[in-house]
């Protein structure tokens, strides 16, 4: 029998990880419908009372609800922070704990088929997600658009920008020491800052200039931009290029970090 | 047309930045052979391994597998092979069949393929009525047959198998040579890494001594032990650091002796007859006992240390 291969690797490799999906699918559902449904009734309608009838409120978000401009954010803060998870420990796992990767390269699958068999698996995630949050925001009548169905994939690519580059330096970690700080000094402040809560033009000025240069902040005004209009093309692609070049760059770092890491 | 050797290395080299691991070794490994790499830990076994399971670029030297080259033809090479590794790898959380049919699908088998595969693996380790249970739930020495049956998914012509029964219980490592030597007698070439001794007697053709990366020894177990070693060994205890002072005592006893801090060492093709000597010289040990020489004694021999410190 003679075995030769093959472009299918990635596609090999994330099959492994669809079949563990199910043991998983529970948790991720909470996280791509409850939890965003919680956090809309919370703040948005919360907070939302508050600036809506405040004084310039309504101004300085341009016309929308305050519910409608946080509720937006939403599709791709979620899927930052589900695919940015997963890039964490379960990708750890495969190096270290099950070495689930090293069992895959004993076979015709390369390093590169990992990284971007994570990186399908990833896109995967971030597609339930973002597509979660999309299903209800369509329940409620300021978000409802047609523009939430570009807007998914938008978050699956904003969760990306996120889960390659982090994939990438997982890949040169020994241990799981170093991660929860990711999750508090990286992307927890991209939530506060990135222009979820609003609009980042209300931060200091250079704090307002850092927050432009985070993927986070690109997702977040393009969904915002697709599901609530007032996006002139030339900003969206900006914003789409961002996400993209995050993306590939990610992708580029991980097959580099996971051939060294993988074939020492 | 004759067919390449399975393994072919000229001197081969592993270095990670200053330490070498493996420093430069030949080996040649017939199709259908049962080869062995024998050697302490840290004496470059795994590092050899990792370079012919291609997962590991060579530093220096040659290295051909089925005449192939691992750095341009190592995907190719990868599908014609089995590892079980040292720790098993398996997807734990996932089925014994599972296992086998993600595992079938790396090397782009049809589900079909697979699913034939699967079942006649699971059937080979003896595994039938463990075949929906998750590997979590296995012994370790279910999930080593598990690891196996994995390997051979793809028919492979070569086996690599780092350690195969290191941390398993006497019975299962029986399991376990019983089903290996099935495999070598269908014609796979296997490769094996071990630090016991009697499991290199039991399955190997040919193999190697390893130490600090280096080839030591070569030939086949029984060669090893002639060329090395006497037939038998008689190994007396005078007690914890009393052994040394009777060597004068012993003088002449045996054809050679080797002193352990716990033990004397005394080859001799007769033990019997070396022991028989010691009582009609009056020498009483605290205990006496003759066995066969192993391959433990070659390494001891070879390196003045033992394998398993």
């Amino acid at each position: 029998m003679s075995h030769t291969l093959s472009s299918w690797g990635p596609i090999r490799v994330y099959s492994r990880d669809w079949t563990s999906f199910r043991f998983v699918w529970r948790t991720a559902l909470f996280g791509s419908v409850a939890q965003p449904l919680m956090y809309l009734l919370g703040v948005g309608l919360g907070i939302g009372e508050l600036v809506d009838g405040g004084p310039g409120g309504a101004a300085a978000l341009g016309g929308m609800s305050y519910f409608a401009f946080y509720a937006t954010a939403l599709i791709a803060t979620t899927s930052m922070f589900v695919l940015g998870q997963e890039a964490l420990w379960p990708t750890m796992d495969g190096f270290t704990w099950s070495q689930a990767h090293q069992a895959m390269i004993a076979t015709p699958l390369t390093p590169r088929d990992v990284a971007l068999g994570k990186g399908l698996y990833y896109a995967f995630r971030g597609l339930f997600t973002s597509g979660g949050v999309a299903i209800v925001l369509a329940c409620f009548a300021d978000t409802r658009s047609w523009g939430l169905v570009p807007a998914v994939p938008v978050g699956v690519l904003t969760g990306l920008s996120f889960a390659m580059p982090i994939a990438a330096w997982i890949a040169t970690r020994q241990s799981d020491n170093s991660f929860s700080a990711i999750l508090r000094v990286g992307i927890i402040p991209m939530f506060l800052f990135g222009g979820a809560f609003y609009p980042v033009d209300q931060l200091p000025s250079w704090l307002a200039f850092v927050a432009r240069l985070t993927p986070i902040w690109h997702g977040i005004e393009l969904c915002r931009g697709l599901v609530l209009g007032g996006l002139d093309m030339a900003t969206g692609l900006m914003h789409l290029f961002v996400l993209v070049a995050f993306v590939v760059a990610g992708s580029v770092a991980a097959t580099i970090t996971f051939d060294r890491r993988l074939r020492p | 047309m004759t067919s390449p050797p399975a393994v072919s290395a000229r001197s081969l080299v592993k270095r990670f930045g200053d330490f070498t691991a493996v420093a430069g070794i030949d080996v040649e490994i017939a199709p259908g052979e049962a080869f062995g790499f024998l050697g302490p830990n840290g004496a470059g076994k795994t590092s050899t391994m990792r370079m012919i399971g291609c997962v590991s670029p060579v530093t220096d030297g040659e290295l051909r597998i089925f005449g192939l080259d691992p750095a341009t033809d190592g995907r190719t090479i990868r599908g014609r092979m089995g590892v079980v590794p040292q720790l098993d790898q398996l997807d734990s959380e996932l089925t014994v069949i599972e296992n086998l049919l993600i595992y079938g699908r790396y090397f782009d088998l049809s589900r079909a393929q697979c699913r034939t595969k699967a079942d006649e693996l699971i059937d080979f380790v003896q595994l039938d009525e463990k075949r929906t249970s998750t590997v979590d739930s296995l012994s370790g020495g279910q999930k080593r047959r598990v690891s196996i049956a994995r390997s051979l998914v793809n028919d492979p012509e070569l086996l690599l198998l780092d350690e195969p029964t290191t941390g398993l219980d006497p019975q299962a490592r029986h399991v376990l040579w019983d089903r290996l030597y099935q495999l070598k007698e269908r014609g796979a070439t296997q490769v094996i890494t071990t630090h016991f001794m009697d499991e290199a007697e039991q399955l190997c053709d040919r193999l190697v001594v390893m130490d600090t990366g280096l080839i030591v020894a070569e030939g086949s177990p029984r060669e090893l032990i002639t060329e090395h070693v006497r037939r038998e060994v008689l190994e007396v205890r005078f007690g914890y650091g009393r052994n040394e002072e009777q060597l004068p005592a012993l003088d002449g006893v045996g054809q050679r002796i080797e002193v352990l801090p716990d033990r004397l060492l005394i080859y001799d093709d007769d033990g019997e007859a070396a022991l028989s000597e010691l009582h009609r010289r009056e020498i009483v040990p605290d205990s006496a006992l003759v066995r066969r020489s192993s391959l433990e004694d070659v390494f001891l021999k070879l390196t003045g240390r033992t394998l398993i410190e």
